[in-house]
């Protein structure tokens, strides 16, 4: 255990993580528990803001302006214009689940158990040391238009193809 | 040392246009087509004719490159690697040529680059692709003026010719691919197509649903060709990169295969992907099952794709980088592997099939199956070269073949494909027609002096010669029962009483006909020449524009083999297309005196028969030299080992003949009936028929092996478990009865049902509860079995 | 900072999402668990970059956020056809693929 007293480690940094982890975690549970659709996409953009906290605490400050820009503005918008545009019931609603929703806690337990074993055998007691200052943008810039630039035309590919494909799906003819 | 350079020219360094030309063509089509004048065909013939016109061009400055290369003995090129080359002039006397290994014409663009690797499009002109540009593009050109009068009026005719243009586009990519990734463009290309012209009259159910099977079959095969080329990609790149190439090149596969350095189990497994990939596309055994489904295409497309160019694809592909067979396989060190096993069971496979059809082009189609397995087992036995000569011949008269199958149609039969119900009798009617067909036939069935004789004994001689004693007779079997179930063909088409549509009747609902030919009767609906067709009643000879490419072809099917008859002596083909399995020196200066020095040893040892003991392929190129093909040798042709086959054929027709005449003739016949008479016979038929179950394993069985089981499952957890849970506390004892009654009934039902899978249709609705259909189940399921997986993979490791 | 941190909090918001995915009866809420899974791989990238002090991991996760736009709208444009055609976005009605 002494690496994990170890003196790099930031006390503030792991607290600021911890309450926003637990916030994060609350909100998860309330997605996939609430009765009220329009309190699950609420919940959602509590979770998705965490995620981004959680981005600034990680010195990733650009991934995580772009998820609140990309997550919370445009995403949470479309899931809202979705659930008005279903008619769904915006009080309270029963029959959310469906009638086997049981099987998925043992699968998520299941998965669950695995993967936090494997993660704590793994970085057990490893320490990440503090960054010295956010990951700058130039560096993100140089691996999109080097090693990543195929991928990055496929992506905008897809997107085009996605674009195209809701505009198809949703038409009315 | 350095002597003259190998020739070449404008139309070698420029064989990149050939393919570009029908690209460009295509887009042409799809563009302006329907607003010209001929609907979009003379885009397609004009830039088949251009590329025609280039590939022979290129053809003739190559065989002026072999000549000057023969003739000096000793170059100095450039380019191979990035280092300035020479070839190693070699006495190696093989067949009274001098063996010299002929530099391709390799050029290369960067297409684009990633992560430090460098993607290329480029051409790699050497005999072999050569060869098949030729007669791409010249099948592709006969057949589109075919395709001219046999489609015209058609409702697609502009997609029509726009896909056909597409397609040779596409062999043509994957034919000058100087790199496994344009060597799979060009086959997608072609598999896209295929789909397309195979569907080309979707509005029937039969014709999209056998579009829909030639395209998933082929898929199968085509993970097999991204596995392995993933596979050898891995591991020549190391290997190439110090040599200035990458794991992608074509010659640096080769000559990686063949350095010595290559794991074995690496070149063997690799291998094994990748003749998966011919498996599916070129419709070998287990795969084969689309080829027939796709005859539902109109006829051009069946010559075109599915039986001269486009299934020849599998095969071309097991030549163009044969070292990694060779080597992989052990391929002159072993009595069967398995491109024989495949080879030799669907030769025999195939051909015991096309004795059942009725349909002409199943007949035509599963003799390609079967011709198909001809060339496999060709490469499978070390004759890389006769392989490839049957691609040759065999396209001609196969081409030929379909061609007077759609003419017969066309002209004689009233659009039926049937050959009980709307043919016989049509030799007189239709003498040209007859006159190719017979030709052709004579070339399939290996009738001596017909082309088909040259290349198909050549590959039963070399099987025998490298030690294939078993696939020999294959081989011979195969032959004779090519020459059987063609003659029952022939027979059926042309001789006889004339029976429905060729004795003049009109039947335009073909009612009681199989849902295979609905295609022809779509196409029928779909034809605005049906009017002037039904103006005139009974059989005639058709118009020049089918009849031209008929004779065309059928003299090149008598004609094609004489560029490599060991019968009258000749060997252009051989010393035009088989590359030289010598050492390459990859930087000539600095260690050409020793190369002299082992080119004599290795002179010394190929002059003693049978040798096989050094050489590329035997033993690893000396430093500073790379081989590209393995060191083959021919078996010496002699009539007396062609008697055999000469024999077998001669009886699998008379045989044939008298049977042919006896069952379907007007006579008595003891045999007539035999079917419905014998209880073996018939089973034996409908085993046939039924094309050995196959389909019905694929879809009946694997398909419901697959899907149900785990669909029972996760009902039996949902209804057993949860149910069971959730009743058991409330209702007790009455939940407990219903479990162990659901429970009962369920498993005596079920086990019932899986007794029959093939009756699954009739009782599929005692099933249907179990196939649940919900897509939360589905995940449930996904994510339980991906992580027990994960949990098995931890296991194992820790 | 300790390494599992991040870690962990990926699992558990990845294993929450699957019970989202597995349980839900409405394609809304499936997709919004979807959405979970998607942050929960984020969450799992930007902490190997920070690990190793490599920028990959960015580029990673901006393409994932990049594909999840893109899903969502598919996805949203496929639940709103289902609703017109079906009066209903519920899953379990929608087993078309029942055998």
């Amino acid at each position: 255990m002494s690496a994990v007293l170890a003196a790099d480690v930031n006390v503030a940094q792991n607290v600021g993580f911890y309450i926003i982890a637990a916030v994060m975690v609350y909100g998860a549970v309330r997605i996939v528990s609430t009765r009220n659709v329009v309190h699950a996409a609420l919940w959602l953009v509590v979770v998705l803001g965490g995620v981004a906290a959680q981005y600034i605490l990680a010195a990733a400050e650009f991934v995580a302006i772009s998820q609140v820009m990309v997550y919370i503005g445009a995403v949470m918008v479309l899931f809202l214009f979705g659930i008005m545009l279903t008619r769904a019931t915006i009080g309270a609603e029963d029959g959310l689940n469906n009638r086997g929703w049981g099987l998925g806690i043992p699968v998520a337990l299941l998965l669950a158990g695995t993967m936090i074993w494997v993660i704590v055998d793994e970085y057990g007691g490893s320490v990440i040391e503090s960054p010295d200052g956010p990951m700058p943008t130039t560096a993100l810039s140089d691996v999109f238009l080097r090693e990543g630039l195929v991928p990055f035309l496929a992506l905008s590919f897809v997107l085009l193809a996605a674009a195209i494909g809701a505009i198809v799906l949703a038409r009315k003819d | 040392m350095l002597a003259a350079t190998l020739s070449s020219g404008w139309f070698l360094e420029n064989a990149w246009l050939i393919p570009l030309i029908p690209a460009v063509g295509f887009v042409v089509i799809i563009l302006f087509g329907k607003r010209l004048p001929q609907g979009g065909s003379e885009i397609g013939l004009g830039s088949m004719a251009a590329s025609l016109a280039i590939a022979i061009g290129a053809t003739v400055q190559w065989i002026q490159r072999v000549n000057s290369a023969s003739a000096d003995g000793e170059h100095a090129l450039g380019g191979f690697f990035g280092f300035a080359r020479a070839i190693v002039p070699s006495a190696a006397e093989e067949g009274g040529h001098t063996a010299v290994f002929i530099e391709p014409v390799v050029r290369s663009w960067t297409w684009w680059q990633s992560g430090g690797l460098e993607f290329g499009v480029g051409q790699h002109i050497d005999g072999l692709a050569i060869m098949l540009l030729l007669l791409v593009t010249f099948i592709s050109l006969l057949v589109q003026i075919f395709s001219t009068e046999y489609v015209s009026g058609d409702r697609r005719y502009t997609h029509f010719f726009a896909a056909l243009t597409l397609f040779s586009a596409g062999m043509l990519v994957m034919v000058l691919a100087e790199n496994m990734i344009q060597l799979i463009l060009g086959w997608e290309i072609m598999g896209l197509c295929s789909f397309m012209l195979i569907g080309h009259w979707w509005e029937e159910t039969a014709n999209s649903k056998a579009a829909l099977k030639a395209f998933f079959t082929v898929r199968v095969g085509d993970v097999g060709l991204l596995v392995g080329t993933a596979v050898i990609f891995f591991g020549a790149n190391d290997w190439a990169v110090e040599r200035g190439s990458n794991g992608f090149s074509i010659r640096a596969i080769s000559a990686w295969a063949l350095s010595g350095e290559a794991s074995n189990s690496v070149l063997f497994w690799g291998g094994v992907a990748l003749f998966i990939a011919a498996i599916g596309k070129s419709g070998q055994f287990p795969l084969h099952t689309w080829l027939p489904d796709a005859m539902a295409g109109p006829t051009p497309v069946s010559s075109l794709l599915h039986s001269s160019t486009m299934v020849v694809a599998g095969v071309f592909l097991v030549a163009r980088i044969y070292p990694v067979f060779f080597v992989g396989f052990d391929i002159l060190d072993s009595a069967v592997n398995l491109i024989t096993i495949i080879g030799g069971i669907t030769i025999i496979a195939a051909a015991a099939l096309a004795f059942v059809q009725d349909d002409i082009k199943k007949v035509l189609a599963y003799s390609t199956v079967s011709q198909l397995g001809y060339m496999m087992l060709g490469l499978g036995v070390g004759a890389w070269l006769p392989a490839v000569f049957h691609i040759f011949t065999h396209a001609f008269f196969k081409c030929a073949l379909f061609l007077a199958a759609g003419s017969v149609s066309h002209s004689g039969s009233h659009h039926s494909f049937d050959m009980k119900k709307d043919m016989g009798g049509l030799a007189r009617k239709m003498p040209i027609t007859a006159t190719t067909w017979m030709i052709s036939t004579a070339a399939l069935c290996g009738i001596p002096f017909f082309s088909g004789f040259f290349s198909k004994d050549e590959i039963i001689d070399n099987a025998s010669h490298n030690g294939y004693q078993f696939f020999y007779w294959v081989g011979l079997i195969g032959a004779a029962m090519t020459a059987a179930y063609m003659t029952r063909a022939t027979y059926l088409t042309f001789f006889g009483k004339a029976r429905g549509a060729a004795a003049g009747e009109h039947h335009d609902e073909h009612a009681d006909d199989h849902a295979d030919d609905h295609a022809d009767d779509a196409g029928h609906d779909d034809h605005g020449h049906d009017d002037h067709h039904d103006a005139h009643a009974g059989p005639h000879e058709s118009p020049w524009r089918i009849t031209a490419p008929l004779v065309i072809l059928a003299s090149l099917a008598i004609f094609s083999g004489y560029l490599n008859a060991p019968a009258v002596g000749t060997h252009w083909f051989t010393d035009w297309v088989e590359p030289a399995g010598v050492e390459v020196a990859v930087d000539g200066a600095a260690t050409h005196s020793s190369d002299e020095e082992h080119a004599l040893g290795f002179a010394a040892i190929t002059a003693e028969e049978g040798g096989y003991s050094e050489g590329c392929g035997f033993t690893d190129p000396s430093e500073g030299t790379v081989c590209y093909a393995p060191k083959l040798s021919h078996a010496e042709f002699s009539w007396s080992k062609a008697a055999p086959s000469i024999i077998l054929v001669a009886f699998g027709i008379s045989a044939s003949l008298w049977l042919s005449m006896g069952v379907f003739g007007d006579r008595r016949h003891p045999l007539k009936g035999l079917t419905s008479r014998s209880r073996i016979a018939r089973r034996g038929h409908a085993f046939l028929v039924n094309k050995y179950y196959l389909d019905h394993l694929y879809e009946g069985i694997i398909v419901k092996a697959v899907a149900y089981p785990l669909a029972r499952a996760a009902y039996w957890v949902n209804q057993n478990i949860l149910d069971g849970i959730v009743n058991g506390v409330g209702r007790g004892g009455r939940s407990t009865g219903d479990w162990v009654y659901r429970n009962i009934d369920q498993r005596v039902v079920d086990g019932a049902v899986n007794a029959s899978g093939l009756v699954a249709n009739e009782t599929g609705h005692a099933l249907q509860p179990i196939q649940s259909g919900k897509v939360n189940q589905y995940g449930a399921l996904l994510f339980g079995a991906a992580t027990v997986g994960a949990i098995v993979l931890i296991l194992v490791n820790i | 900072m300790y390494a599992v941190n991040f870690l962990i909090l990926g699992a558990v918001l990845f294993s929450l999402g699957v019970f989202g995915v597995i349980a839900r009866r409405n394609a809304v809420m499936v997709l919004m668990s979807i959405e979970l899974i998607l942050n929960a791989v984020n969450v799992n990238l930007i902490a190997f970059a920070l690990m190793n002090d490599s920028a990959e991991g960015h580029v990673f996760a901006l393409y994932v956020i990049a594909v999840a736009a893109a899903e969502v709208g598919v996805g949203l444009a496929m639940v709103l056809m289902i609703y017109r055609n079906r009066r209903s976005i519920a899953l379990d009605e929608l087993s078309v693929l029942k055998g």
